[in-house]
C-alpha cells in the first residue's frame, strides 16, 4: 500500500467517524413550550431547511399551540404531519399556522414534512 | 370609576381630560381624542356600554329572554328539561317547544349567563347547537385588549365562550345562533373598544387558489433553473468531449491552450449553474446541517459541488496531482445532474398537484352566493354570511348554498358530488337538502339548519385534509429507515471511494471520484418517502368522490385487512323506517277504500306504524277525511268513525273482544308475520275487512351489496336487536347465513369482540348513533350517515350514501390503494438497493459496467416522477358494482 493510499484509507475512516457522531450521536436540547396566558403551551417554530427549533418539549394534558411560520418556497415544506395525533396542516409560505391538539400520552412524537425530509420531534413529559 | 366609552380604559370622574353629555348621561374620556372620536359617532360609542362587572349593558333590568336551540329533544324530555332549567339560579320561565327543537329562558343575566344556561341544558343530557366562528379583529393596542374583548363577547347573550389568539389577531366565538348572529358579534367587538371585526377567511377557495398559485410559483422557478442549467448544460457536454466530435476535435485537442481556456469557461459557467439553478440544493444542506440531519438535498449538494471542486482543483493547481490523467475536469457532471434534478423537482410539483386534485374539486363545489330573505325582502349575499335560521330561495339550476331543511317547493336535487349517488334525489317539505348540490327541477325555500364551516361539505372537507395528513401504519416503518438512510449513503460513497482509490484501476482517483459521486446523487430518499403518502392522498381523495369519508391511513390499512363484517340490520340493511309491504283483503273489499279509510283513522295516532299507513294512502293519491271520533285502546288499537263508518284498527285481542270473526284473515296474519311483517286487522262496521302490513323494508340494493361482499372473500354477519325469527326472514331475503339475533344494543360491542376472537378482522356497519360502542370496538368501524351529519366521531369511515354498496366501494378502494402503496414502496425500495450496488460498481469486476453520474442523474429524477406517477394511476380507479 502506497503512502497515498493509507492517507486515503484513514481520511475516509475518519470522515465515516465523523458522520456517524454528528448524524447519529449528537444530543439535541430540546425547547421548552411556555405557557401563554390561553392556557395553550406555545411555541414558534420557523420552517427553513428544517424546523427551528426541531426539539419541542411540553407538558402532558395541557392543550398544545405550535405556530408554524415557513419562510421558503420549496414545495416539499408546504406540509406538516404529526402522525401520531393524526393532525396536519398546509404552511402557507410567510404566514403564521397553529397547529393545535392535546398531548394525552407521554413520550417521543415526531412531526415533519409529507415526505420525511424535514423532521422535528416533540417530546411530551 | 367610570369607562371611557372609545378606548373602554377605567376613567375617575374628576380625572377624566373631556366629558360629554349625551342622550342624558354623562360620559368621561381619558383624552380629548377619545372625547373628538365620540362626537364624531356618538351613537356608536354611546349604545351599550358594558359594566365593568358583569358585562351587561346599563340600563337592563328584569329578566331577558334567550332562546336556544336543543338537541336530542323528545316529548318526554320536554318537561324535564324545563324542569331542570327552572330550578337553576336567576331562571324565571323556562318553555320547551320539542316540534322547534327550542328552548325559551327568561332569566336574569346578573345571576347567569348563557354559559351557564347552556351548561344546565348539557347536564340534562341534551346538546345545545353551538356554532364557532372566528372573527378577525383589528386596531388592538393594548395588552389588556384581548381580554377585554373576550369579555365583550362573552355578554352576549347567546354567547357560550369566547378565546382570542394574539398571535393571530382571531378570536374564536362559540354561540348559539338562534340567538346571537354575526352582527351582534363584530358590535360587541367593535364597542369594546376602537376595533374592528370581520369573519377570518375559512379555508376557502381563495386560499386553495394562493397555495395553487405558490406552487404555479415555485413551479416557474424550476423551470427557469432548469432552463438555464439545460442551456449551459449542452455546450459543457459538447466541449467536454471535443474528441469525439469532428469538428470540435481539432480546435480543442488534448492539453492545448483553447482547451484550457475552455475550460476555464466552464467552470465559471457551471459555478453559476450551482448557484443559481442549484441554489436550493446547497440552502437545504446548510439548513439540515445546522440541527444534524441530511436529507437529498445534502446529497445532491454533495455530489455536484465536489465534482466542480475537483475539476476547479485540478483546473488551477494541477501540479498537485501525481500525472497529468488526474487533471481531467467534470464540469458536466456539476451542470447536467443539476439541471436534471432541477427538471425532476419541477415534474414532481406538477404531479403532486395532480394528486391533491380531489380536495380542489370539493373546495370548488362551495356556493358562492345564497339569495336569502331578510326583512320580507329577497337579497343576494356571499354563502360566507348566511346565518342558521336564515330563509333561503333555491330556483331551478342554482346550487344549494348552505345544509337545511325544505320549508315550502318541491323539487329534484343532484346531489351525486356529495354522495356519489348518479340520480337526483326528490325533496318535499321537511326534507334535508346539502350544501353545494344542484337543484335541478323545481324552486323551493329552505331553512338554513347548518352554515360556514358546520356544513356537511366543510365538514367533509376538513376529514379529508385530515386523513390526508395521516399516515399508513407501514410508513412508520419507512420513516425509522429513512432517517439512517441519508448519512449511510454517505458512507458508502466514502467507502466506494477509498476502495476504488486502494484496489481500483488506474487513473484510481478518477474512477474514486466518479463512483463516489454517483453514489451520492443515485440515491433517492425522495422515492422512499413519497411512496406512501402520495397514494394515500389520492385513495382518500378518490374515496371522497365517491362519497366515503375515509378518516386515516390507519382506516385504510385495516380495510385492506378484513375478512369479516358485521351488519347492523335496522337502518343499514333496511331503510330503518316501516312502510305499508302487504294489504290482505276480506272478500267484496275495495283495497283504495279500506286504505283511505284506515289513513283517515291513523292521521290521528303518531305510531310510527300509522304513519307508514298514512304515507302510503298519500303516495297513492287518496283523499283522507277527518275522523269524527277517535279512541286509542292500549295495547289493542284504536277506534274512530270516518264517514260515518265505525273503524276499527288493531290486532287479534281486539277482534276477539269485539267479537268479529276473521275466517281465513287469522292465517294469512300468521304468514305475514313468518315473513317478519307486523300485521293490523282493519274491521269496518263491525266486519272484518282485511289487514294491513307493515315492515322495515330493504334498501334496494343491499342484496347486490352483501353477494358482492361475500364474493370478494368477507363473511358476511348480521346483528339485530330483532327476534331469530324475524331475523331470520331478512336474513334469508338478503342472503345472509349468519345472524345474530335478540342482541341488546349495549351487547353489540360483545358481539363484535366475540367475533374477533375467532381471528377475525371485523368490520362493522351501523348508522353510528347507537351502535357506537360496536363501531369502535370493531377493526374498522363504518357509520351510514344520512344526508348531512357526516362527522360521526366512532366511526373510522363514513359513508354518506345510505347504501351499502358503500362499504363495497370502500374496501376496494383501501385495496386498491394498499395495493398502490406497496407497489411503490417495492419499487422504491429495489431502486435503491439495486441502484445504490451499481454506482458503487459492483458490476465493474465482472462486466466492466460503471454507472456515470449522469445517468445516475436520471434514474434519480425518474424514481420519485414515477412514484408520483403511480400514485396518480390510482385515480382511474371506478368503483364496481355488485356482479
Amino acid at each position: 500500500m502506497s503512502l497515498g493510499q493509507i492517507l486515503v484509507t484513514l481520511a475516509g475512516l475518519a470522515a465515516i467517524a465523523f458522520i456517524v457522531w454528528f448524524f447519529w450521536m449528537g444530543k439535541r436540547p430540546g425547547v421548552k413550550a411556555g405557557l401563554s396566558s390561553s392556557g395553550y403551551q406555545e411555541a414558534m417554530i420557523l420552517v427553513k431547511g428544517g424546523y427551528t427549533p426541531d426539539v419541542i418539549v411540553v407538558e402532558r394534558g395541557k392543550p398544545v399551540r405550535l405556530n408554524f411560520v415557513r419562510a421558503e418556497s420549496a414545495s416539499c415544506s408546504e406540509m406538516v404531519l404529526f402522525p401520531d395525533f393524526n393532525k396536519s396542516a398546509k404552511l402557507p409560505e410567510g404566514e403564521t399556522v397553529p397547529v393545535e391538539f392535546m398531548p394525552d400520552r407521554t413520550g417521543e412524537f415526531e412531526f415533519q414534512c409529507q415526505m420525511g425530509m424535514l423532521r422535528g420531534k416533540l417530546i411530551v413529559e | 370609576m367610570e369607562k371611557d366609552p372609545v378606548c373602554g380604559m377605567e376613567v375617575e370622574p374628576q380625572e377624566a381630560a373631556a366629558t360629554r353629555r349625551y342622550q342624558g348621561r354623562t360620559y368621561y374620556f381619558c383624552s380629548e381624542e377619545d372625547a373628538s372620536k365620540f362626537d364624531g359617532a356618538p351613537d356608536r360609542y354611546a349604545t351599550a356600554i358594558p359594566s365593568a362587572t358583569t358585562g351587561i349593558a346599563d340600563g337592563v333590568t328584569g329578566p331577558v329572554r334567550i332562546t336556544l336551540a336543543v338537541s336530542g329533544l323528545d316529548r318526554s324530555g320536554g318537561p324535564a328539561l324545563a324542569g331542570a332549567l327552572r330550578a337553576s339560579p336567576g331562571v324565571h320561565g323556562a318553555s320547551v317547544n320539542v316540534r322547534g327543537g327550542v328552548v325559551a329562558i327568561d332569566y336574569d343575566p346578573w345571576q347567569s349567563t348563557t354559559a351557564d344556561l347552556v351548561e344546565v341544558i348539557r347536564a340534562a343530557g341534551f346538546g345545545t347547537g353551538e356554532q364557532t366562528t372566528r372573527l378577525q379583529v383589528s386596531g388592538l393596542y393594548c395588552a389588556e385588549c384581548v381580554g377585554r374583548i373576550e369579555d365583550a363577547l362573552r355578554a352576549v347573550p347567546g354567547v357560550v365562550g369566547a378565546t382570542m389568539n394574539a398571535a393571530t389577531n382571531e378570536v374564536k366565538v362559540q354561540y348559539v345562533p338562534s340567538s346571537a348572529d354575526l352582527e351582534r358579534l363584530t358590535r360587541a367587538v367593535e364597542s369594546a373598544g376602537p376595533y374592528k371585526a370581520q369573519r377570518a377567511p375559512e379555508a376557502s377557495e381563495k386560499e386553495m387558489d394562493k397555495e395553487a398559485q405558490a406552487n404555479e410559483r415555485e413551479y416557474r422557478s424550476l423551470m427557469r433553473k432548469w432552463w438555464f442549467a439545460a442551456a449551459v448544460g449542452v455546450p459543457t457536454m459538447l466541449l467536454s468531449y471535443p474528441w469525439l466530435f469532428p469538428g470540435l476535435r481539432d480546435l480543442f485537442p488534448r492539453g492545448s491552450q483553447n482547451l484550457l481556456f475552455i475550460w476555464y469557461a466552464m467552470g465559471a459557467a457551471s459555478l453559476g449553474v450551482l448557484a443559481y439553478s442549484g441554489s436550493q440544493f446547497f440552502v437545504g444542506m446548510w439548513g439540515g446541517l445546522k440541527r444534524r440531519s441530511a436529507n437529498m438535498h445534502t446529497l445532491i449538494a454533495m455530489g455536484t459541488g465536489v465534482a466542480w471542486l475537483y475539476s476547479t482543483v485540478a483546473l488551477l493547481v494541477p501540479q498537485l496531482f501525481p500525472s497529468e490523467e488526474f487533471t481531467d475536469v467534470y464540469y458536466d457532471v456539476t451542470v447536467v445532474v443539476t439541471a436534471l434534478v432541477v427538471l425532476g423537482l419541477a415534474m414532481e410539483i406538477k404531479a403532486k398537484g395532480r394528486t391533491s386534485e380531489a380536495i380542489k374539486k370539493l373546495i370548488g363545489l362551495q356556493a358562492k352566493v345564497a339569495r336569502v330573505i331578510r326583512d320580507g325582502r329577497e337579497v343576494d349575499i356571499p354563502v360566507e354570511e348566511v346565518l342558521v335560521n336564515d330563509v333561503v330561495i333555491v330556483r331551478p339550476g342554482e346550487k344549494v348554498p348552505v345544509d337545511g331543511l325544505v320549508l315550502e317547493g318541491q323539487s329534484a336535487v343532484d346531489e351525486s358530488m356529495i354522495t356519489g349517488e348518479s340520480l337526483p334525489v326528490s325533496k318535499k317539505v321537511g326534507d334535508e337538502v346539502i350544501g353545494a348540490t344542484i337543484n335541478k327541477t323545481g324552486a323551493f325555500k329552505f331553512r338554513a339548519t347548518k352554515v360556514g364551516k358546520d356544513t356537511a361539505l366543510a365538514n367533509i372537507i376538513r376529514l379529508v385534509q385530515d386523513a390526508q395528513g395521516s399516515k399508513v401504519p407501514i410508513q412508520r416503518i419507512v420513516d425509522r429507515v429513512s432517517a439512517y438512510f441519508t448519512p449511510t449513503v454517505m458512507i458508502l460513497a466514502i467507502l466506494g471511494f477509498v476502495i476504488w482509490y486502494d484496489l481500483g484501476p488506474e487513473p484510481a482517483l478518477t474512477y474514486a471520484l466518479i463512483v463516489a459521486v454517483t453514489t451520492l446523487i443515485i440515491a433517492c430518499p425522495c422515492a422512499l418517502g413519497m411512496a406512501t403518502p402520495m397514494s394515500l392522498t389520492t385513495g382518500i381523495g378518490l374515496g371522497a368522490q365517491n362519497g366515503i369519508l375515509i378518516r386515516s391511513g390507519d382506516a385504510l390499512q385495516a380495510a385492506e385487512r378484513l375478512n369479516a363484517v358485521i351488519l347492523d340490520k335496522t337502518g343499514t340493511i333496511t331503510h330503518g323506517k316501516p312502510t305499508l309491504t302487504d294489504v290482505a283483503l276480506a272478500p267484496g273489499q275495495d283495497e283504495a277504500e279500506v286504505l283511505r279509510l284506515a289513513a283517515s283513522v291513523e292521521r290521528s295516532s303518531e305510531h310510527p306504524l300509522a304513519l307508514a299507513i298514512v304515507e302510503a294512502a298519500q303516495a297513492r293519491g287518496l283523499k283522507l277525511h277527518q275522523p269524527g271520533t277517535f279512541d286509542a285502546i292500549p295495547g289493542h288499537g284504536v277506534s274512530a268513525v270516518v264517514d260515518g263508518r265505525r273503524m276499527l284498527i288493531g290486532n287479534l285481542k281486539l277482534m276477539n273482544g269485539e267479537g268479529i270473526a276473521l275466517a281465513d284473515l287469522e292465517e294469512r296474519s300468521k304468514a305475514l308475520a313468518d315473513d317478519g311483517k307486523t300485521p293490523m286487522y282493519i274491521a269496518i262496521d263491525g266486519r272484518a275487512a282485511g289487514i294491513l302490513a307493515v315492515a322495515d323494508t330493504i334498501k334496494d340494493d343491499s342484496r347486490a351489496a352483501i353477494a358482492a361482499m361475500t364474493k370478494m372473500g368477507l363473511e358476511v354477519v348480521m346483528i339485530t336487536g330483532d327476534n331469530e325469527r324475524t331475523a331470520r326472514a331478512i336474513a334469508r331475503q338478503v342472503g345472509i347465513a349468519r345472524v345474530m339475533a335478540e342482541v341488546l344494543p349495549q351487547d353489540k360491542a360483545l358481539n363484535v369482540q366475540k367475533l374477533q376472537l375467532e381471528g377475525k378482522k371485523v368490520a362493522m356497519v351501523g348508522d353510528g348513533i347507537n351502535d357506537a360502542p360496536a363501531l369502535a370496538q370493531a377493526d374498522i368501524g363504518l357509520a351510514i350517515g344520512t344526508g348531512t351529519d357526516v362527522a360521526i366521531e366512532a366511526s373510522d369511515i363514513t359513508l354518506i350514501k345510505g347504501s351499502l354498496m358503500g362499504v363495497v366501494t370502500a374496501i376496494q378502494i383501501s385495496r386498491a390503494t394498499m395495493r398502490n402503496v406497496y407497489q411503490n414502496l417495492v419499487g422504491a425500495f429495489i431502486y435503491n438497493t439495486a441502484g445504490l450496488p451499481i454506482a458503487l460498481g459492483i458490476l465493474y469486476p465482472f462486466l466492466g459496467i460503471l454507472l456515470s453520474p449522469l445517468l445516475a442523474a436520471l434514474a434519480m429524477s425518474f424514481s420519485s416522477v414515477t412514484v408520483i406517477s403511480n400514485a396518480n394511476r390510482l385515480k382511474r380507479f371506478k368503483p364496481a358494482t355488485a356482479a
